[in-house]
């Protein structure tokens, strides 16, 4: 027997690279998109003033005085002017960020969960529980959704709560249409057939398999909801159907301050930029995302 | 092409009982008493059992579902509470209104929108573009009753060039296609048009762009076509999803009028539904909305066909 020369060889051990995860990946992409990162501060900046705006505000938002009536922009201790009550405006404007912004990302928050349920559900489970749950959901869907909000809250009369319910319910029917056709793809899919064929209980597929896969594009398209939903929200409270007086939102403030267009108009139009601001920023970060994650539409 | 036409119909019907059986919940789900706004507080039990029979509570639900869809298709849709006046009156007065307001902004969005799409998708990654895409997220961002608002202090109550509110000189009554009533309608028309302008825009930007990259167009710039045949190849392309989009924009624009037509004080459906719902009128609430919503699924029916006509591929899909 030859006795082999030298060292034996080494043992080299294979350093696997770790591969960046999806989110890495994506919040790599994102990083390098620097409009996206802007509006996403934006709305960070928006969110913190929405939880802690009320301990900073200069003045109290509910505070009245007949004597300062619509001050203009600039007057002392009014730095934004005054409302039609005499309201300190930059006070509300930032109070008002809060109301505005819960109405509207719960709705979508609400309808992410629910439609991705629906939507799961009857593309998972097909045939006859499909055909009874899109038919319905294609009803919903023969509304435009600013009529069916206006219908639903105007049917179910003014406030907070009954607000939250109409947008919730205009958003379902299209995020499970979104969920439904993404689960019918993935349903399709080599690794699924694999899964059921080794096993595994619809349940563990569902969980494992095709949320993994069908969460990201329901999101994407989620998120380009807020903006949407941002701009109805305050729509409704702008007609009297959502937030009621005194609460400070920036719909019902452009409502209130209505009045004030011929003598302090643009006083009138400043919880309108906040709307809009927000809309935008929402929206520009939504398609940043939407590139990032490599989502068709 | 027949057999896909007549499908198309059927599988509308089920989604149009639908939406009428919606529109009819409504009203129940509505809570507090229906004739709240007629009787008074001090009416007797008796007038009150009059009124409900009148008005058909007493009946079973799928009854009173039934004959209002009867009645309904037969151009009945009863009573309003508050103003006595037949529903589909008020209803079919204010749709005009609304629909020529809501055409008018469907025609300056899909114009100005298709412009800055082709723009930004034909110079796609120049700063065109970064103009054209920036106007159109401004489009589908802003919130536009607000944009109503803006443009009424700017160009009624400062400048004073437009009137602030109403539909002509003469209330709703009596329109003309002249000065004296067009200038009421442009500022609505404006504010309203932004939506269908920024998504005109996107969509055909996108489209331009997906286009441009295609190997026909670079065979037919091989073959030496100028600039303006590739154009015309586009267009012929570009022209159904558009034209499409725009036919949903103007059902989207139909039904979501009332923020507008309120900030306006427009006479159509929107104002109607705005005073149906505060005086808690449940009859002109419920046909007011069928109507809108009926409208817009004949429509989707309408686009769906003439994509299906201009673009043969679809229809074979």
């Amino acid at each position: 027997m030859a006795i082999l020369a030298g060292a034996p060889p080494a043992i080299v051990p294979v350093v696997f690279e770790r591969s960046p995860g999806y989110w890495a990946t994506v919040w790599r992409k994102l990083r390098r998109d620097k409009v996206a990162m802007a509006a996403g501060f934006v709305v960070l900046l928006l969110v913190l003033l929405a939880v802690f705006g009320s301990y900073i505000t200069p003045a109290d938002p509910f505070k009245a005085s007949m004597l300062s009536r619509l001050k203009p922009i600039g007057t002392a201790g009014y730095p934004l002017g005054s409302d039609e009550l005499g309201r300190d405006m930059l006070s509300r404007l930032m109070m008002g960020a809060r109301l505005s912004l819960f109405m509207g990302i719960t709705p979508v928050l609400a309808a992410f969960f629910l439609g991705s349920a629906i939507g799961i559900l009857a593309g998972y489970a097909g045939g006859a529980v499909n055909t009874a749950i899109m038919r319905t959901i294609d009803v919903f869907y023969a509304f435009p959704s600013v009529l069916l909000a206006i219908a639903l809250s105007g049917a179910l009369g003014a406030g907070i709560t009954n607000s939250l319910i109409s947008l919730t319910v205009v958003f379902i029917p299209l995020i499970a249409r979104v969920a439904e056709s993404a689960t019918v793809q993935v349903r399709g899919r080599e690794f699924v057939e694999a899964a059921r064929a080794s096993g595994a209980s619809a349940f563990t597929i569902v969980r494992v398999h095709v949320l993994g896969n069908v969460l990201g594009p329901i999101f994407v398209y989620s998120t380009s909801l807020i903006a949407v939903s941002m701009i109805l929200a305050s729509g409704l409270s702008f007609l009297g159907l959502g937030v009621k007086p005194p609460q400070p939102e920036w719909g019902l403030m452009l409502n209130t301050l209505r009045t004030a267009i011929y003598t302090q108009p643009w006083i009138a139009a400043l919880p309108g930029v906040m709307i809009f601001i927000t809309s935008i920023s929402f929206n520009v970060l939504s398609d940043g995302l939407r590139s990032a994650m490599d989502v068709k539409q | 092409m027949f057999a896909s036409l007549a499908r198309r119909i059927v599988y509308t019907l089920p989604i149009m009982a639908g939406v009428a059986l919606v529109c009819f919940l409504l009203v129940h789900l509505a809570p507090g008493d229906p004739l709240v706004s007629v009787l008074p507080p001090d009416a007797s039990e008796d007038l009150r059992q009059q009124l409900i029979k009148l008005y058909g509570f007493d009946r079973s639900l799928p009854e009173q579902f039934l004959s209002w869809v009867w009645r309904a298709l037969h151009g009945d849709l009863g009573t309003s509470i508050a103003s006595g006046r037949p529903v589909a009156a008020e209803v079919y007065k204010a749709v005009g209104n609304t629909l020529m307001l809501a055409a008018v902004a469907t025609l300056i969005g899909f114009f100005f929108g298709s412009l800055f799409g082709f723009v930004a998708g034909y110079f796609s990654g120049s700063w065109v573009d970064r103009v054209a895409s920036l106007l159109s997220i401004v489009g589908v961002s802003v919130p536009h009753y607000w944009l109503g608002m803006v443009l009424v202090i700017i160009f009624a109550a400062q400048l004073n060039w437009l009137p602030a509110t109403g539909a002509g000189p003469g209330g709703s009554t009596d329109w003309h296609w002249n000065w004296e009533h067009v200038q009421y309608l442009i500022l609505p028309a404006v504010a309203k048009s932004v939506v269908p302008m920024g998504i005109i825009a996107r969509t055909v930007r996108a489209l331009v762009a997906e286009m441009l990259a295609q190997e026909f167009v670079v065979g037919l710039r091989a073959k030496g076509l100028t600039d303006y045949g590739v154009f015309r190849h586009i267009v012929k392309n570009v022209a159904p999803t558009a034209l499409a989009v725009m036919g949903l924009q103007l059902g989207y624009l139909l039904g979501g009028s009332i923020l507008i037509e309120t900030v306006f004080a427009f006479p159509g459906t929107g104002f109607l539904l705005n005073s149906a719902i505060f005086q808690r009128d449940l009859p002109l609430l419920q046909g007011t909305i069928l109507v809108l919503a009926m409208f817009f699924v004949l429509l989707n029916l309408v686009v769906d066909l003439v994509q299906g006509t201009l673009d043969p591929r679809i229809s074979r899909a």
